[in-house]
């Protein structure tokens, strides 16, 4: 147990673009983000040890080039894979959200089934299946199964994806073992909760199984396509106007957050 | 000079078992009306490079997922069943970005560097089955643009025996002599008008492309050399002045006298001088921190930061090449706020798209040649919307505030508008964060991107007319990633490490617009050409100077920062030269190997453009007469309206802009759960604050046929209006200017300008909103050839778009136009006046009867006194939580507004068109759509409406009905009867069909 603030490493660079309020998100929940260069990074590996949480945001790193989250990914291979082992082998916790989560499954730290993370994917985010970039507020339900940190007390959400590569996909036989470990922390649902069913526009992108976000067989490591950071505050949804209105004449109180501030509280909290 | 043109490895990545991609590119041929079978692709990468087996194999992996896709390594993917294969590539020399990426990958991997321009290629094949070559051919002309790609079409058979593609690289090979040379200026009257039109002539008789210089400048330029210099010019002198002294960087039109009484001219007169006048009248309560002088225009946010502003047109290259055109305008323009100040973060963009009929499919022609055809309006708007997309989204900046307008009078020449918003502190390193000042014995440092031909004549060009001479090198193609390294470094690092003393970018004419630009604050400048890094060997000097090669900036270092500033951009992945010294020497030299190639008088340079006075004359518009009836069936009229370009949802555009990201946004761009384009969106822009960035528009182009100084009252009051709705206060609300003119050398057209010159000036004063930034573009007309051939000429019509940018201090005191509530009453503020002239109302009754032209009568008009005190009582009624929903009345009238509520909120309304306020007498048709300004719906909650009455005393409000409790639409006209009956879901399938298949 400790009493102060876990350190987050919120990686940038080469076209990462939501390191602001992302680490934003982890100070309001009582981190201590530090926004990191990944060329200083691979300059002074040494720093990941002092960290307790690895972020990887959302972004068009090296502009999606030769396939979403694959370049950012190899910058890694060729640079960091000791520094990233060692730092998972911890109790740590690592999030990737969007093109984060793209870089991850291109870094086969998501699902590592084996447990063994030898830097090969075992899935893949494809492009979406309008072949279009889309950006709309989803629908989420959570899996109370997964053993996943970030998503523990969780049972839906309402937050926004923007991404043109997020079509989960896998082989079958890996698909399969994914669901019996219950490692898929989120799937698309309907405004009504009913599952997705891979429809356009609640499954935005065509995913299997209306996949939203996986983990880690010990729930310390998680991606995901929607974005929280861009729901965590109550004027951020979509609809706010209209609950406000509705609040005011039910005489219920105005929040200030929503829903996506969860996932961060979740991830402070679990080294409280 | 002899290079490699083959690689010696090709990767073909292609997918295991569905891609895709493919699945798209079928649907996307089907709607063409192209019947294919199976369609395959594959990425090739070409790699030009020493390679052994092993790093071969490792570069491939590194290429692909092994989940979903295969490579083979000099091998060739040959998919079952295809009939032809096309191959689309980069023509050499245009910016390849995923090249640049795998050049990079590759680096890293054997930590080793490679040539940056000759080392990687990228092309994509495609494979279709069931086609022959007459399809292949059509099809392969949908999958490139000839001004910037290359393309191989081959047949099942001939890809066999060539084993597929091949190893050729689009390496560039130029021989240009790489010297300047002197230019004789004392030459036959004739001569020197063509030089000034067509550019200087080089030794084989070609033009290098146009100078857009006319008789007077060039006497002007060949006096100052007889005079004053006593020798003959350089080409690079005069190049460089014609760029410094176009129409793109000096606004010869707007600051040239106008007639007899304009003598200061129509920017200095009318736009400026409004703000000066503003700013005064407001005293301490002025918002304005900077305006016209930078890149952007900048007012107050908070007691800690300061937002920019600033719009831009790239009409020309878009109509060109849209994608490349548009990426590079929507890049530029953030550039534009990098340059603000010290440095603004780009924290939203705006867009704005004038097209042609996207189903138009009658050709174009630039000269009397088939291979001369324009690019369809389908194709110019796909590729435009794609650029901004690739521009916006790549560089992570929220694009939520933007429009499209349609007029067939834009299929010669598109309007691209992009704007860019930005923040900056107010004080950077304890000093006013809009002070900049590049020293004397500063560095010169170009940092991004390096110098290729890409570009050349730009800012030239832009001031001639589209004709069969545009220059091909015009086009280039934006680099977001490029700049997303640089724009981070600079505002997010350097910036607040103080590592230099000035900043501007490098946009129209390049290095010889930003460096001299940048000198004037320090009095002079040397550059050594040689050390600008670029692209490709084979550059003329002048071509390196004013080469308008996308993403890079000028900065001005001091001597004691400059190890640390090339150290921390090294560090970013971003190259940084220096290529100069500035100096107060009041000349400006180039040198060239350490040779003086150019040297100026700094003030003949900026200030010896010879000023003119153009005169203007009335315009004769012969607008039909013709007057319609009273339609029988306002039910389909209405659904009839709801489905017109110019009012139906574009929502596969807003979709497919990230509006979310950087988590700023407010009031989105799709409204309610009906998702209904609103016309104002709101950015919530610094985390910790609850303050708001308000931003909207106007613009009326079919206004201008009737009368343009109403056009321009309009579109102001429309912009002010938009952003009122929303919550915005007339006290930190300001606007900026674009104009789009046509064949702006004609007295007509001039007259048209003047007029709507003086209504900026009398509005803008009027309700105390200050122009902040504005730009123009003035000869947007087409010469060309129809589809017979046959000779037309087509000028957009005069295009004035306002934008708008306010303040508001609590993004929770903002309102949306769904109606919320059943039973909420509904209220319109302001009185409805028969005002169909140039409404999109006219425009549909005109087409609908045939009446070719038919623009309607009676221009709506503004009378700021009543409607100043309308947005007054609106903002204070919204701030004060008495509205539950806001919209304000634009193009389209009383029943566009209506029925878009009613969408976007899913609830139907019962309206009474008797209870709404007139001011004369008007039939159904007329009070449903007429488009007079000063107007808005507001929705009210029952037990509200004796507060919300009481707010709005001495203004005009009626209560014309209420929200529904269920989805019915219904309209009782004023004699009682009921016209409209509908249903919420029928008026959004009108509202979706027309751009729905985009």
């Amino acid at each position: 147990m400790s009493t102060s603030k876990p350190k987050v490493l919120v990686l940038t660079g080469f076209g990462i673009n939501c390191d602001e309020e992302t680490a934003y998100a982890f100070q309001i929940c009582g981190g201590d983000p530090y926004i990191i260069h990944i060329n200083d990074l691979i300059e002074n590996r040494s720093i990941i040890s002092q960290f307790q949480i690895l972020m990887f945001p959302g972004g068009f790193s090296y502009g999606d080039d030769t396939g979403s989250g694959k370049a950012f990914a190899n910058r890694i291979k060729n640079n960091l894979m000791d520094e990233i082992s060692s730092f998972i082998e911890r109790d740590t916790l690592v999030l990737g959200i969007c093109n984060g989560f793209q870089v991850l499954t291109n870094l086969g730290i998501v699902p590592d089934l084996g447990n063994r993370f030898e830097g090969k994917a075992e899935v893949a985010l494809e492009h979406n299946n309008t072949f279009r970039y889309q950006c709309r507020w989803v629908d989420l339900n959570v899996n109370p199964d997964s053993p996943s940190v970030f998503t523990k007390g969780i049972e839906k959400l309402h937050i926004p994806i923007a991404h043109g590569e997020g079509n989960f996909f896998t082989e079958a036989d890996v698909l399969q073992r994914i669901e019996e470990m219950n490692l898929v922390a989120m799937r698309y649902a309907g405004k009504d909760g009913k599952p997705a069913e891979g429809k356009f526009p609640d499954n935005p992108n065509g995913s299997l199984n209306d996949i939203a976000s996986i983990c880690s067989p010990n729930g310390r490591i998680m991606g995901m396509m929607p974005h929280p950071e861009r729901g965590m505050f109550f004027t951020q949804r979509d609809d706010w106007t209209y609950l406000l209105e509705k609040y005011k004449r039910t005489g219920q109180e105005v929040p200030e957050y929503s829903d996506g501030i969860k996932i961060f509280q979740n991830a402070i909290n679990y080294f409280k | 000079m002899s290079q490699e043109s083959t690689a010696n490895l090709r990767l073909e990545v292609f997918y295991k078992k569905h891609d895709p991609r493919a699945n798209a590119m079928v649907s996307r041929l089907e709607k063409l009306g192209y019947s294919t079978g199976s369609v395959h692709l594959a990425d090739n990468y070409l790699i030009n490079a020493p390679l052994d087996d092993e790093s071969s194999l490792k570069i491939s992996e590194m290429l692909v997922n092994p989940v979903i896709q295969d490579v083979f390594i000099n091998r060739c993917y040959v998919p079952e069943k295809f009939s032809y294969a096309v191959e689309v590539g980069f023509l050499p020399g245009v910016t390849d970005n995923i090249s640049h990426t795998v050049r990079e990958s590759v680096e890293d991997l054997l930590k080793t560097e490679l040539d940056h321009e000759k080392s990687v290629f990228c092309t994509i094949s495609y494979f279709f089955e069931d086609i022959d070559r007459d399809a292949a051919c059509k099809i392969a002309a949908e999958l490139y643009n000839p001004l910037i790609q290359r393309v191989k079409i081959l047949s099942k058979d001939e890809f066999l025996q060539n084993k597929g593609f091949g190893y050729s690289i689009p390496v560039v090979k130029i021989s240009d002599r790489m010297t300047a040379d002197i230019i004789d200026l004392n030459i036959p009257e004739d001569e020197l008008i063509s030089m000034g039109k067509d550019g200087i002539p080089d030794s084989d008789g070609t033009r290098r492309g146009p100078l857009a210089l006319d008789l007077l400048s060039m006497e002007t330029i060949k006096d100052y050399y007889d005079n004053v210099e006593k020798r003959k010019p350089t080409d690079i002198e005069i190049e460089s002045i014609a760029q410094t002294w176009s129409e793109h960087c000096k606004h010869t039109i707007f600051a040239s006298a106008i007639d007899d009484d304009i003598p200061e001219g129509i920017y200095k007169t009318f736009i400026r001088e409004a703000t000066r006048k503003i700013r005064k009248d407001k005293g301490a309560a002025d918002f304005c921190v900077s305006v016209f002088t930078d890149n952007a225009g900048g007012i107050r946010f908070d007691d800690n930061y300061i937002v920019s502003d600033k719009v831009e047109t790239h009409n020309s290259p878009s109509a060109l090449d849209p994608f490349g055109g548009a990426i590079t305008g929507i890049v530029g323009v953030n550039r534009d706020e990098i340059g603000f100040g010290m440095g603004a973060k780009p924290i939203a963009n705006r867009y704005g798209y004038c097209f042609a009929d996207p189903e138009d499919e009658k050709p174009l022609y630039k000269n009397k040649t088939e291979d001369s055809k324009l690019l369809s309006p389908r194709r110019i708007m796909e590729g435009v919307v794609q650029g901004v997309n690739a521009g916006g989204n790549t560089s992570g900046i929220p694009t939520p505030q933007g429009f499209i307008f349609f007029d067939k009078r834009y299929k010669g020449k598109p309007l691209v508008f992009v704007g860019t918003i930005g923040l900056i502190p107010n004080e950077v390193n304890g000093q006013p964060s809009v002070q900049k000042k590049a020293m004397a014995g500063d560095y010169v440092v170009m940092v991004g991107g390096r110098v290729g031909r890409d570009g050349i004549h730009g800012a030239t060009f832009s001031s001639e007319a589209l004709t069969s001479g545009s220059p091909a090198t015009a086009v280039q193609i934006g680099d977001p990633i490029t700049q997303k390294k640089f724009s981070d470094a600079i505002v997010k690092e350097a910036r607040d490490r103080n590592l230099y003393n000035s900043i501007t970018d490098n946009g129209a004419g390049g290095l010889s617009c930003s460096v001299a630009e940048m000198a004037k604050e320090s009095g002079g400048f040397v550059v050594d050409l040689e050390k600008v890094p670029l692209k490709y060997p084979g550059l003329a000097p002048w071509q390196i100077w004013i080469s308008e090669s996308q993403e890079r900036m000028t900065l001005s270092v001091s001597k004691d920062k400059i190890d640390e500033f090339i150290s921390l951009m090294k560090k970013r992945g971003v190259e940084a030269t220096v290529i100069g010294e500035f100096n107060d020497t009041t000349r400006a030299v180039v040198k060239y190997n350490g040779k003086e190639i150019f040297n100026l008088d700094m003030d003949f340079l900026h200030d010896g453009l010879p000023k003119r006075t153009l005169y203007t004359s009335d315009i004769n518009s012969n607008n039909p007469e013709y007057l319609y009836d009273e339609p029988s069936d306002h039910g389909k009229v209405l659904s009839d309206m709801l489905a017109r370009l110019n009012l139906c949802s574009f929502e596969f555009i807003t979709s497919q802009y990230d509006y979310e990201v950087q988590a700023n946004s407010a009031v989105k761009p799709l409204q309610g759960k009906g998702r209904v384009n609103g016309n104002v969106s709101v950015i919530k822009p610094v985390l910790n604050s609850p303050r708001g960035v308000v931003l909207s528009q106007g613009l009326y182009p079919t206004y201008s046929d009737l009368d343009t100084y109403w056009m321009a009252a309009c579109a102001i009051d429309t912009a002010i209006r938009n952003a009122i709705s929303a919550g915005a206060s007339l006290d930190h609300l300001a606007i900026l200017d674009n104009f789009c003119w046509c064949d702006s050398n004609n007295p007509e057209r001039l007259g048209q300008l003047k007029k709507s010159g003086q209504a900026c000036y009398d509005f803008a004063v009027a309700y105390g909103t200050p122009f902040i930034s504005g730009k123009d573009s003035m000869f947007n007309d087409f010469k060309g050839y129809d589809e017979n051939f046959k000779e037309v000429e087509i000028s957009i019509p005069p295009t004035l778009l306002i934008s708008s940018i306010g303040v508001v201090e609590d993004v929770l005191k903002c309102q949306t136009m769904d109606f919320k509530f059943g039973g909420d009453l509904i209220y319109i503020v302001g009185e409805t006046s028969r005002e169909l002239g140039g409404s999109e109302y006219s425009l549909y009754r005109g087409e609908a009867d045939g009446i070719e032209g038919f623009v309607g009568e009676n221009v709506p008009q503004v009378d700021s006194v009543i409607n100043k005190k309308i947005y007054t009582a609106v903002e204070r009624a919204i701030k004060s939580g008495l509205v539950s929903s806001s919209t304000s009345i634009e193009r389209g009238g009383l029943a566009v507004a209506l029925a878009k509520s009613s969408i976007s909120g899913g609830l139907g309304v019962r309206i009474d068109l008797k209870d709404v306020a007139v001011s004369g007498t008007l039939r159904d048709d007329e009070l449903l759509y007429s488009e007079s300004q000063g107007r808005l719906v507001l929705t009210v909650a029952p037990d509200k409406k004796t507060d919300f009455e009481k707010a709005f005393s001495g203004v005009s409000i009626s209560m014309i009905g209420n929200v529904s409790e269920d989805e019915a639409f219904v309209v009782k006209g004023q004699k009682g009867s009921t016209i409209i009956v509908s249903e919420v879901r029928s008026l959004n399938e009108s509202y979706r069909k027309t751009l729905g298949k985009y």
